[in-house]
Formats: C-alpha cells, structure tokens, sequence
C-alpha cells in the first residue's frame, strides 16, 4: 500500500510537468486549431535565455519577465515570418515547417549552449514538502503554477473579448473574419501567449529534468498525450490529462508485471487510443460537429 | 493549365479533388525515367548504387503513406512502425529460418498488411490530430516494443540482427555477367518498386481508389453515397502498411542490419517530409521526396557540421515556401509551360 | 586540345614510371595503401552531429581540432592528416551509406571512431569484408574487440562489462551480504554493463533483488528510484547517461535513502552530472574512470591536462572544455596519431591494424595516472584498466591502484 501512495505521489509529481505543457499545447490549438511540434524546442530555447540571462548576473525573477516577454515576441515573430506567408498552403506543408522549426532551434541551442546539462535554479527550493519526500517544494510549487495558469487561461478564452475572438478564429476563421475579428493577428497572439506559456513550462519543468538542447523531447510527447486525453479545446481537461497520464503510467509500470516498465510508454499511449476511441474528443472536450 | 490553378489558389486540409489520372504520370515521363533508373547504375561507383537503392526503398515507403494521406485522407506519423516491422520480418525470417530473401518481402508485405489493417480499426474513430497523435504513438512505441526482453531471441534486442546479403543468381554469372551484390540488389529493388507502382496506380483508379478518394474529399457524402467508409479507411491503412513493410524488408536487406536505433521517429518524420516535399497524393512525387530523404542532410552537413539540423530545417522552410504542394507543383507547372509551347 | 591533354598525360606517366623504377629502391620500406600519398594519409570518420545523439558531435569535432594542431606541427612524418567526418544521425542505415562513401568515394585509408553500437555493428561486416580498419569505435560494447571473427575492427574505451565485473568484485568484498537494486538505460549500455556485473557476481547473483530498465524518452526517472528504494535494497548501481545520471542522484538524495551508490562511469562527470545533481547529494558516490575529469580542479596542474586545456584554448575555444566528451575525442585522436608514428613509411591497412595491436604502455595526456594502453595480436581491448573513485566534497577521490578487467587475452 505504502508503494502504491509513493507512486501515486511521485505520478502526480511528474504529472505537473506533463500537465504543464499540455496547457501550452492547448493554447496553441486554441489559436491555429492544430498542434505545434515544435512547441517543445521553444519552450527549451526560451529556458536556455532565462538560464543565460541568470549567468549574466540577472535576478530569477527579472530574467523569469524578461524571458517571458522575449518569448511572446518570439511566438509572433515566429508567426509573421514563418506561417503567415504559409495561411494558405495546406495543412501537412505547415507540419512540415514545424518540423523544420524543430530542426532550427534544437540545432541552433546546441551550438549556442552545448549539450552538457545545465542546472536550473527553482524559485521554491527542492527540501521535502509537508514532510514528503516525493514531493518537493519545488514540484509542488509547479502544480501551483500550473493551477494558477489553468485559471487566468480558462479566464481569458469565456471571458475575455481577445480570448472569444481568438477561440472564434481559430475554428471558424471565415464567419470570424465576416463578423470584424482581425484572424491574421489572432493567429500571431496565439502564438505569442503560447510561445509565453510554453516559456514558463520549460522554467519549471528545467529544475526537474535538467537543462539541455534534448530535454523537451520526451516532454512533449507526454504533454501531447495529456492534452488530447484531456480534450485539446479545455485547459481543465489538459491539467487533468497530465496528472492522469503521469499517475496512470507510474501504476502501469509497477504493476503490470513481466512487460509494465519496459513498456510503461506504450502502454500508456495504448490507453490514451481507447479513451479517444471511446471519447474521440477527449474526457473534457466539446463535441464537434461535421457539416457537409 | 486549370489543375496548376486549382491547385494554387485553395488550401484545403489535404488539397482536394486531384484528378485521378493525375496522380500517376504520363507514358512519355514514365518511360524516360524509368530509362534513366535502367541505366544509370551502370556507369557510377558501388557506394552510388547503394544510395540509388536507399532512395527507391524510401520511394516506396514514401508512395504507401501517399496511398494513406493522399488518397485516403488519413494522416500518419507512425510509417516507421511499419517499416521496422517488415525489416524485422525479413530479418528474422532470413537470418532464423534461412529463408530466401525474395521470399520473405511477401511475408513482410502481408504481416505488415494485417498488422495496418488493425491498427486501422480503432483509427477509424480518430481523424485528423487525434490520428496523428495515435500514429506518433505507434512510432515511439516501436523501438520500445522490439528492445523487448521476451523476444530477444529472435529480434537481439538492443543489439539488433546482422542480415546476410544477397549475391545476384549464379545464372547470371554462368551467362557471364559479372554482377556486383550492390548492382543486382539494385536492380532487384527497382523490379519491387515498379510492380508496386504499377498496383498502386490501378489501385487508385479501380474501385477502391475512388472510394478511398471519395472518402477523402468528403467522408459523410461518400458514406450517403453508399461507400463503405470503415473498409476503405482500414484498407487503406492495410494497403499502405503492407507496403510500407515490403520497403522495410528490402531496407534491411539493404543495410543489412536491424536495430531498434534504426526506426525511431526520426524515419516516421522523415517519410512524412518526403510525402509533403513530393507532393501530396501525387505517386511520382515519391521519388523526388524519397531523394529529399537521402540528400538533403548530406547536403546540410556539407555546409556546416555544427548546424547541420538548423541547415536542413532552413532547406525545408525553402522547400515549402517555393513550392508549398511539392514537386508536384514543380511537374504541373513544367507539363502547363510545354502545353503553352506547343500551342503556340 | 585532346593531343595536348594527352601528350601531357603521358610525359607525366613517364615520369612516374620512371621515379617508380628509381624510387624502387631507395625507398623500399614505403607502401601505401588507397588513402596515402607523401604528403597526406586520410582517415574518415562517422558521428552523430545531429539527431538524438548530437550531444556526441563534440567528439568530432574535438578530432578535428586535434588533427588541425598536428598538421600544424608539421603532421606525422611530414604528412597531413586530412579527417573527413561525416554525420550518421546516430541511424545504423545512415553510417552504413556514410562508411561505404567514405571507402568508395573519398577513399581513405582507414575508418576512425565511428561512434555508437548500432551504428557500429551495421558497418562491421562491410569494414572486415573489404578489410579496412574500423579502429578504435567510440562505444564500450563487448563485441568490438573480437578479433578472431572480426580482425579489422578494434574498440578503444573499456569494455562496460569490465566495469560490472570491477564494480561486482568492489560489492562482493565491501558489502558481501548487500542487497543490489539496478537501474539502467534499456539499451547496449545498460545491457552489457549489467551483464558484467552479474558475471563478475558469479554464484552471488542472486545479490541482485530489483532491475529497473529506463529509456531515454522519458522525461525524468524518479518513479524508478522510489520503486527501487522499496524493494529494500542497500546497494544502488545506476547505468546511466549524463542527464540521467543527474537525476537519479538528485532523487535518491531528495528520498534521504542512503544506499552505496556505484555511478556507471560515462555518466560521472564533475561538471556535467555532479554539480547539477548537487555536491551535498553526491557525497560518497562511487564510480570508475580512465580519463581525468576537465571540471575536476585537482588535476589543475597536471603536465597532460595543461596540454589538453592548452589545446582547446588554440583550437577549439568554442568547445566546452570541460565536456568528458572533449577528453575523449582527445585521448582517442591522440591514440590513433601514436598508431600513425609507429606505422611509420609502411602504411597498409594491415600495418594499421599490425600497429594497433601493438601499443605498448600508451598513456595519452588525458588518462589517470597508472591507466595505460597495451594492446596485442589477441588483445583488441585497449585500454581495460579503471580505477575505483569517491565522490568527495568538490572532486572525485581515486583510491586502489588500477584494476585490470583482463576481457582480452
């Protein structure tokens, strides 16, 4: 029983890293109605600044800002330069280029910063909280962060104009432009908020894992996981998502016997196909319909 | 000149309604290349002849996820789970039950065709994003599944199997043809790789295809229609994936070497790029974006070592904003200019 | 024009005919094979600088480097070394296309540090049946050294499981009714490695109470450690790669669980694993090594460090200096530069290999003190000494003389 708990807990510790990035998954959905593979490299590039401006003597927070307004005009530059000349090649042609996102900035962060690991400070410690030693100060400060972002995010998209806007452009980009919403820059605001939110999951997630130019990889696959069990359209569902996933697959691994940890991945990702055979918009999503 | 049109002004999901001949390419075209394939590997070194057939075995694994994307409209970035089942298959197959070569692709081919086939099933629920999370999944699943300890006899696990390769047939030799094992895999791989094409372009245009394209361009009207949506969507996963695991077979035969380190996610994004580079849904693009897949990093490395990845990605980003439909874009454009000529 | 071309073409294969005829004698004991000129001998090479395994591409480059510095000093025996290095992606289908380009098309003499198992094992056959070295691989797997089936292949670093066999021997007479809970990276590293030490347990293997393979695609392991920390075991072997070597040591410090930790050696770099996992957490740590630590200040004032520093300063000054990858592509240039010497005007593909196989108390700069290279006709193995390690306060302390694992003959 005792090991059950402590998997348990550990499951909701790297759940939070998970949940983390699935939020900054599901924000860029919001904004381009598909996913971003390069989301992860962002995030670890806009890390490596917040680490670099901390060696340059920089206090965590000042270089937490900054780092996030770099990477807000970063996601939009991004936008303008790379997708906007795109808005009308097909679908597939745009995961190409997040490929070659991918390809640029995990190339161009390893000549920059090497790929030795760095160590990244955590504003909240790592001694044992409330006595546990499963969960630090650190990771529980994460699941705050994450619960703090699940808010203001949730916040922005049902009451926001910017939010309802953006929401609107990215699943029916005609009738919103018909009604007066500038699509183009919601577009390019989605990428920056994205681009933002990824930021802050890197810094929290770097601490855990260890800064380096490979670090998100792994991340990713996980935060894309957790955001479609969640439903890509909710943040509720992709905090829920990650905590489920990173839970489910601790379980998987200490008690499916033989196989459960050489194949922890895949059995979670098996399980994550039968939720979405079941629920094929995720455990919070909203149904869509298809027009003929 | 109207399909160039069509095709460049709208962007659809998958670029809808390609005329079905277009999807193949005309007599004229098909033969001079097909010359050009015959006959080059006679006049260029060992090593250039591996490449070449690096390059037709990447053709075909690039043409099966054409048949899926393409004409189905089911997108995939789990092709590389295929390919190393059927490179397993062969492997194993060759190397365990010393089983000729030729005989093991059918195997591989149909292993390949059944494991597509139910894996489509539940893919029938998933479209879009949610089926290319469920592929992504298959592909990063693979290495794990073929590291497992319990098949470790027959897979070698971390350490992969060593695969024999072929000598051409002594008949060959007897008739006093010297055929180097490099040249005659090649020519080999070339046989495979046109009876495929062939069967694929009548796929697309039998029955089949039609619905399969029917499905694509509209999933609810075909099924009103009365076309089986869930047999052709999983079919053309088994067609494809059967396909897919016949150009793993010959890849391993090829390198002659499976390891689980050989078909991560890296081959599964590399096929991709080779279909959006090719073109979506058009065949002959296979072979322009299977030689994307065999050059373009050689390239990259060549021009800087340190940020050979940043290279590459920058050739891609030109790739798609010249020519965001692929080589097909480029054929069409060249097939419009030589009709302009001629009328004039 | 085509009576000029060929009139010239002949004038000059008479000249060479003719410096043949003269050169027959006076410079009997130079031969050459494919790859060789008088002023040049060219080497290729194959490494991840992209894909996965980039982080290795340092090694590459670090060999660059290396040979640039010879060059400049004149080459070895008046002839340039002219590296080509190629990129493979860490995929086994990408070397082999590499290593056949680099024997067809470029033509060098010989293949140098291709890097990694599988990438390896995929060109074995191929560099033995053309009979071209594959010297020194940059990987520890076992198998490279079996000169018997595979004489043109040699390892260069010690064999993992010479280090589970050291580390088995080091638990059987410190900790002999210990309880062993294994973590490793579920590939040929942590495969082999665990497989040494379960030979060098013998009977005792039994010693070992829990496995936990990980992969590399997971984001981080702590989960293994609390499962490992609750079988109750009291010895903890980690066969880890840098990043997760980090983690694992980070955990079982934030767990307050205080096993005998035996840390694999590729993932015990001061700056790279220690100092992220946190001194306090890496107290007592054990480990092996070969090579000096760059980011260990007790070797600050060493002759052969101070050339290696020395080194990166000139050539490589981009380089992260205190990269244990950096060390060893150093330590691995400067080993197949020593080959070169002694190979000396007589450089065949089998007097490569012949010199290869016979170096004798080799010690590049980079290696500990006592660690040497000795090689023979039957031992593929070059270096196959480790020494035992502490971690303590800000540097690992090295204890015991050199422990010889004796894979080779």
């Amino acid at each position: 029983m005792e090991l059950f708990t402590n998997q348990v807990l550990a499951g909701i510790a790297t759940g939070a890293i998970y949940a983390c990035m699935a939020l900054a998954v599901v924000m860029i959905y919001q904004a381009i109605d598909h996913l971003n593979f390069a989301q992860g490299e962002m995030a670890m590039f806009s890390t490596f600044v917040a680490w670099q401006l901390m060696q340059w003597g920089l206090p965590y927070w000042v270089a937490f800002v900054l780092t996030l307004i770099f990477s807000f005009i970063g996601g939009i530059v991004i936008e303008r330069l790379l997708f906007k000349p795109l808005a009308k090649a097909p679908v597939l042609t745009h995961v190409a280029g997040f490929i070659a996102l991918f390809a640029i900035i995990n190339s161009v962060a390893g000549l920059l910063w090497d790929f030795t690991i760095k160590q990244f400070p955590s504003p909240f410690g790592s001694s044992p909280f409330l006595g546990s030693q499963l969960i630090s100060t650190h990771q529980a400060g994460m699941i705050f962060v994450t619960l703090i972002l699940l808010v203001l995010l949730f916040a922005f998209f049902r009451y926001t104009r910017v939010g309802l806007a953006m929401r609107a452009a990215a699943s029916m980009p005609e009738s919103a432009r018909l009604v007066g919403i500038n699509t183009g820059w919601m577009i390019a605001l989605g990428w920056g908020m994205a681009a933002a939110i990824g930021s802050i999951a890197g810094m929290l997630i770097a601490p855990v894992v260890f800064l380096e130019p490979n670090m998100m990889g792994g991340v990713l696959i996980y935060g894309f996981a957790a955001a479609v069990v969640g439903g890509l359209s909710s943040p509720l569902g992709a905090v829920v998502g990650g905590f489920l996933v990173g839970i489910f697959e601790n379980l998987v691994g200490t008690y499916i016997p033989g196989v459960g940890n050489e194949l922890k991945l895949p059995i979670a990702l098996a399980l994550i196909i039968t939720v979405l055979v079941v629920k094929p918009n995720g455990l919070f999503g909203r149904a869509i319909v298809k027009r003929v | 000149m109207s399909t160039v049109q069509e095709v460049v002004t709208e962007a659809p999901v998958i670029e809808d309604a390609i005329p079905k001949k277009a999807m193949a390419l005309g007599p004229v075209a098909s033969l001079v290349i097909l010359a050009l394939l015959i006959a080059t590997p006679l006049f260029v070194k060992n090593f250039i002849i591996f490449q070449m057939t690096m390059w037709l075995i990447y053709a075909i694994a690039v043409l099966a996820l054409n048949i899926l994307t393409g004409a189905s409209g089911q997108f995939s970035l789990g092709q590389s789970a295929f390919y190393a089942l059927g490179a397993y298959t062969s492997a194993i197959l060759m190397e365990h039950g010393d089983i000729n070569y030729v005989l093991t692709l059918p195997v591989a081919g149909l292993i390949c065709f059944i494991a597509g086939f139910l894996f489509g099933l539940p893919a029938l629920r998933l479209s879009g994003i949610y089926l290319a999370l469920a592929t992504f999944a298959l592909a990063t699943a693979m290495p794990q599944l073929l590291k497992l300890g319990v098949f470790e006899h027959w897979t070698g696990g971390v350490q992969g199997l060593v695969v024999t390769k072929p000598d051409a047939p002594a008949i060959l030799a007897s008739l006093g043809l010297k055929v180097s094992q490099d040249m005659w895999l090649y020519y080999f791989t070339l046989a495979v790789s046109i009876l495929i094409y062939i069967f694929s372009v009548n796929l697309l245009r039998s029955r089949s295809g039609r619905a399969m394209m029917a499905i694509r361009d509209n999933e609810i009207a075909a099924s009103a229609m009365g076309v089986d949506v869930s047999l052709y969507k999983t079919l053309a996963f088994g067609v494809s994936a059967g396909i897919t695991g016949v150009a793993g077979g010959l890849g391993a035969i090829a390198v002659q070497f499976v390891a689980p380190d050989g078909y991560t996610i890296q081959l599964a994004v590399a096929l991709f790029l080779g279909m959006v580079v090719g073109g979506v849904g058009w065949l002959p693009g296979s072979l322009a974006g299977a030689a994307f897949i065999v050059f373009v990093p050689n390239i990259a490395e060549s021009v800087s070592k340190g940020l050979s990845g940043a290279v590459f990605g920058v050739i891609l980003i030109l790739i798609i904003f010249l020519v965001p439909h692929g080589a097909r874009q480029i054929a069409y454009g060249a097939q419009g200019l030589i009709g302009k000529l001629r009328r004039n | 024009m085509i009576s000029t071309t060929s009139l010239r073409l002949a004038a000059l294969s008479t000249v060479t005919l003719a410096f043949a005829a003269t050169g027959g004698s006076a410079f009997a004991q130079k031969k050459y094979d494919t790859g060789v000129t008088d002023t040049e001998i060219k080497i290729g090479n194959i490494i991840p600088y992209s894909g996965p395994a980039s982080a290795y591409g340092i090694i590459g480059k670090i060999e660059e480097a290396y040979f640039k510095m010879i060059n400049d000093q004149g080459g070895i025996n008046g002839r340039k070394i002219n590296f080509i290095t190629y990129d493979d992606a860490y995929s086994p289908p990408k070397a082999v296309e590499q290593a056949r380009k680099l024997v067809e098309s470029d033509e060098v003499l010989f293949v140098f540090g291709p890097l990694g198992t599988p990438s390896n094992t995929a060109i074995q056959k191929y560099m033995n049946a053309k009979k071209i070295p594959q010297l020194f691989v940059a990987t520890g797997a076992t198998k490279f050294g079996d000169y018997k089936a595979f004489p043109w292949t040699m390892g260069w670093q010690p064999a993992y499981q010479s280090e589970g066999r050291i580390f088995a021997k080091y638990a059987l007479t410190e900790k002999p009714n210990g309880k062993i809970g294994v973590l490793y990276q579920n590939d040929d590293l942590g495969k082999d490695l665990l497989k040494g030490l379960k030979d060098g347990l013998g009977d005792k293997a039994s010693m070992i109470i829990a496995e936990e393979s990980y992969e590399v695609s997971e984001p981080t392991i702590e989960n293994h450690l609390v499962k490992l920390k609750a079988t109750g075991a009291d010895i903890l072997v980690s066969i880890s790669t840098p990043k997760f070597a980090a983690q694992a040591i980070k955990k079982v410090g934030e767990l307050g669980w205080k096993p005998m930790f035996f840390q694999s050696n590729v993932g015990s770099s001061v700056a790279s694993v220690m100092r992220p996992a946190g001194l306090e957490n890496s107290q007592g740590v054990l480990s092996l090594a070969y090579a000096k630590d760059a980011s260990d200040a007790q070797w600050d004032t060493d002759d052969g460090m101070k050339k290696y520093l020395d080194f990166v300063a000139k050539y490589a000054p981009t380089a992260n200096r205190a990269d244990s990858s950096a060390i060893y592509g150093y330590g691995q240039a400067q080993t197949v530069v020593q080959v070169l010497k002694q190979a000396g005007d007589n450089l065949t593909r089998e007097n490569i290999m012949k010199q290869a196989a016979s170096l004798k108390d080799f010690a590049p700069d980079t290696m500990l003190p006592g660690v040497k290279i000795n090689t023979s006709a039957t031992d593929f193995y070059p270096i196959e000494q480790l020494r035992m390690m502490r971690f303590t306060g800000e540097k690992w302390d090295v204890f015991g003389p050199p422990i010889d694992s004796n894979l080779g003959g």
